[in-house]
């Protein structure tokens, strides 16, 4: 055997100049950012062809109405973790905000509403103030609400499950509007709103900017400490929406387990879409793909008849995929 | 204009010298789009100190970090004694005996010294738990011979960047180096620790062990090193002795320029004569106070005028610098820009006032490597740039270009990412963020520090048209040629207070000396008890 040249001039490309396709298919920087849209068609791909009446209408229509209040949690908890932040308090909000609402929707729909998005903003402000102004770890601030916002929302609550039966109310979370149900469109819009925000406006831009390097964002003049609070009260803010939306759907407040384990399946869709943990960087669609894939594998499984158990091993298994893509790019 | 490729007289590979310690042959090293090192050889001699130079990006950093197993080349070999070697990774070199320093210091900061300089070889008892007492005693000896007296049970934190790089130094020497490796080692000393560090160079010269030494300041070079390498665009230019090559042709291999364009352009790019400063200052600082840090700090900027502010290490020219910009908490003290007094201190109220700070630390305070050179320069400009919190992109677009073209900013397209920039564009783009602003006043806080040759020569001469057209610009810099060449007036501090001020004939390197030596240390002196305590 003479270890002459290999017939394979695409791989052994020119120094510095390999062929831009192969190139990106090594490069990790290319999974982390579009490996999430892949991974979504490569599950929808498999139902497709595996999976009987998985592309219905209907089904699609479950699917979606499960994952959006998942979606809206995730936007903002896109917006924390691009400032190198994250908000573990998110499911508490939740709570909370289900909690306000029996309490005031005797004074009607609106003034409820208003209540328990302001409940949510008021949640942001402290965690954004823990952050910006005390300085404390936004791990360590959030935890503070994450265990409080729940009692809280217990003890507003009495600790009871209230029945609600506000028809406006209810038709948020069982209604349909143009035959998409409202809790879909407002995820659709929302994440449409937040992308606009972080490309071009310059509130977004500082956000990416305080993210990627505080100090020299600090020097620069930017208002680093309006920015902070003002990602966690949106992040809060859209806590409580995802709150009331799931509250309308489950048509009772039960603040005693509404949003639990939320905030990470939040910070998973997160992850999986593609934003780098250590900040500097948002990225809006990829959160929702993220979120996306997640939904439906489980819901592929589900379907085959696997044990939730194995839908969790599968989600841990995606996890680490993206965090090994983002810390390969690191390392480089 | 061909570049030299080579000088002819270069003594390449003498027969009769020392064997080589450590050689590296034929070594590429390729990354996606870029070919950092292409087919490169050259080899270390035991007991020689070995110059490596080259402007950012000629492939210095990748280079020794191929020798020190980081990377793993891509062709060629490492020999190490005339054996082939190849590292896996950082650990195996070192067990070989090649040590690092590294220009940022790489320890533990909340570990002791003594533990970090005997970091994974602790000294054991005969329980086998580490063996503190013989720890401490061993660090405080091995200290005492770099002229550092420090606690080894303190904190590295605590201590001064100059006296952590001595800990760093003690380290590798301590772990029976062949080849030690100097990656801008001076950049963060005091000329005194760099004659203890020179000294202990010479020591390890005496006891055969090689040093790869590599510098941007070519007064070291010259001083210690017996044979230089160039590197340029990832490609070797030459290897030979030192003392035979004229400074001049040194610099035109690195830059791959003619000698006499290099020449026409002098050591540093400011122009011979001064600038007209204007009659009123732009900037008055006065009493400026902030505990530990600056004493009664007073001067005043005038337009068209570069001001020096010259000081050692720790003197609190940055800190001063970081004040002037609102950036550093005061405890006193006004700032008045055109006879308005700023009403509050802050990075934002400064920059409103036409005071733009260029920080020393480009990676920590400057840049945000993951947004695009076109995002990092309009940062500061962002709010002028925007309509009802909207940005224009057109707008940007058309600063951006402005900008690039006039400091030559080198990078594929403007939404290329900012940290895959060399240092010299780096800086040119933060350059541009606060020329952008149109300040009235430019505070620049060693702006030619670690970038290479080319850019230097271009930043100096900014600096100079900067001031033709009328801005006050502050100079900090440690390099005391470009100080005294690039500014028309000195400020001197010393412990955070005001220690003299040069003008005039007296912008010299004598007059500066005599300001920096005749001073006793202010009495309410700030230097961390760490610096006061090695003599």
């Amino acid at each position: 055997m003479t270890p002459t040249a290999a017939p394979a001039p695409t791989k052994s490309a020119r120094p510095g100049r390999p062929t831009p396709s192969l190139a990106r298919l090594r490069d990790p920087a290319w999974y982390q950012e579009y490996g999430v849209y892949g991974a979504v068609a490569v599950v929808l791909l498999f139902n497709a062809v595996f999976t009987d009446h998985f592309m219905t209408a209907d089904n699609f229509r479950t699917q979606l109405v499960q994952v959006a209040p998942i979606v809206i949690v995730a936007l903002g908890m896109a917006l924390v973790i691009g400032t190198e932040g994250v908000d573990l308090s998110v499911g508490s909000t939740m709570a909370l905000a289900a909690a306000f609402l029996p309490l005031y929707l005797g004074y009607g729909l609106v003034p409820a509403l208003v209540v328990s998005l302001l409940a949510g903003a008021v949640v942001g402000a402290v965690n954004g103030s823990l952050v910006s102004l005390v300085g404390l770890q936004p791990i360590v601030a959030t935890l503070a609400l994450f265990v409080g916002g729940r009692g809280l929302a217990l003890v507003m609550a009495d600790g009871q499950l209230k029945q609600i039966v506000n028809p406006d109310l209810l038709s948020l979370g069982t209604g349909s509007f143009l035959g998409i149900p409202p809790v879909v469109l407002i995820a659709g819009i929302l994440a449409v709103a937040v992308a606009f925000l972080v490309r071009r406006t310059t509130f977004g831009r500082q956000i990416v900017a305080v993210g990627g390097n505080r100090s020299a964002a600090a020097l620069a003049g930017l208002p680093v400490k309006r920015v902070l609070i003002g990602v966690y009260v949106i992040c809060g803010v859209l806590a409580a929406l995802a709150g009331i939306l799931a509250t309308a759907r489950l048509t009772a407040s039960d603040p005693s387990s509404l949003g639990t384990l939320m905030e990470l399946s939040a910070i998973t869709a997160v992850v999986v879409g593609g934003t780098p943990l250590n900040g500097g960087s948002v990225r809006v669609l990829g959160t929702v793909a993220g979120a996306l894939l997640m939904q439906l594998l489980r819901a592929t499984l589900v379907k085959h008849d696997l044990p939730d158990s194995t839908a969790q091993i599968a989600q841990a298994a995606i996890i680490i995929a993206a965090v090994y893509v983002a810390r390969e790019r690191r390392s480089r | 204009m061909a570049p030299p490729e080579a000088v002819p007289q270069a003594p390449e590979r003498v027969a009769h010298a020392a064997p080589a310690v450590l050689e590296a042959r034929s070594v590429s090293k390729r990354f996606p789009g870029v070919v950092a090192l292409d087919d490169v050889s050259f080899s270390l001699r035991a007991g020689e100190t070995h110059a490596l130079v080259g402007e950012n990006g000629a492939g210095k950093s990748t280079l020794i970090k191929v020798l020190t197993g980081v990377y793993r080349p891509d062709g060629g070999e490492l020999r190490l004694a005339g054996a082939p070697v190849g590292f896996a990774r950082p650990s195996e070199a070192q067990q070989s005996g090649i040590s690092t320093i590294y220009q940022e210091v790489n320890l533990v900061p909340l570990m002791s010294v003594a533990r970090n300089i005997f970091l994974g070889r602790e000294p054991r008892n005969r329980f086998g738990l580490i063996d503190f007492p013989r720890m401490h005693r061993e660090t405080s000896g091995l200290l005492d011979g770099f002229g550092v007296r420090v606690d080894p049970r303190r904190p590295l934190h605590t201590l001064g960047i100059g006296t952590q790089q001595m800990v760093a130094l003690a380290r590798a020497v301590s772990v029976d180096a062949q080849v030690v490796i100097m990656d801008e080692p001076t950049s963060s000393l005091e000329p005194r620790e760099v004659e203890t560090l020179f000294r202990v160079i010479e020591e390890l010269r005496g006891q055969g062990i090689a040093v790869l030494y590599v510098s941007h300041r070519m007064d070291e070079l010259y001083r210690i090193c017996d044979r230089v390498t160039v590197l340029r665009d990832g490609r070797h230019i030459h290897t030979g002795d030192l003392a035979g090559l004229d400074r001049m042709q040194l610099v035109s291999m690195m830059l791959g320029r003619d000698v006499a364009e290099v020449r026409r352009a002098g050591v540093t790019n400011f122009a011979a004569e001064g600038h007209e400063a204007a009659r009123t200052p732009v900037l008055t600082a006065t009493g400026l106070n902030s505990r530990l840090q600056l004493h009664d700090i007073s001067l005043s900027l005038y337009g068209g005028e570069v001001l020096g502010l010259g000081g050692l290490l720790g003197s609190g020219r940055s800190e001063t610098a970081k004040a002037l910009s609102g950036a550093l908490p005061l405890d006193s003290g006004e700032l008045t820009v055109d006879g308005t007094p700023l009403k509050r201190l802050t990075p934002a109220a400064a920059i409103r006032a036409g005071i733009s700070l260029l920080p020393e630390d480009r990676k920590a305070e400057g840049i945000v490597p993951g947004l695009s050179v076109r995002e990092n320069i309009v940062l500061a400009a962002m709010p002028r740039l925007s309509r009802a919190g909207v940005v224009s992109r057109a707008r940007q677009d058309r600063i951006v270009d402005i900008f690039m073209k006039r400091l030559r900013i080198k990078a594929s397209s403007p939404e290329q990412k900012v940290g895959e920039l060399s240092g010299g564009n780096q800086q040119k783009v933060l350059l541009a963020r606060w020329l952008c602003l149109e300040p009235k006043v430019l505070l620049l806080d060693e702006p030619t520090r670690g970038i290479d040759v080319g850019a230097k020569a271009e930043v100096q001469s900014l600096i100079d048209d900067l001031a033709r057209e009328g801005l006050a610009v502050l100079l900090i810099s440690s390099d005391i040629e470009e100080l005294i060449e690039g500014a028309d007036r000195i400020v001197v501090l010393r412990g955070g207070a005001v220690a003299g001020e040069l003008a005039g004939e007296d912008v010299a390197e004598d007059r500066l000396l005599e300001v920096l030596a005749d001073h006793a240390p202010a009495p309410g002196d700030k230097a961390p008890a760490a610096e006061e305590d090695h003599r």
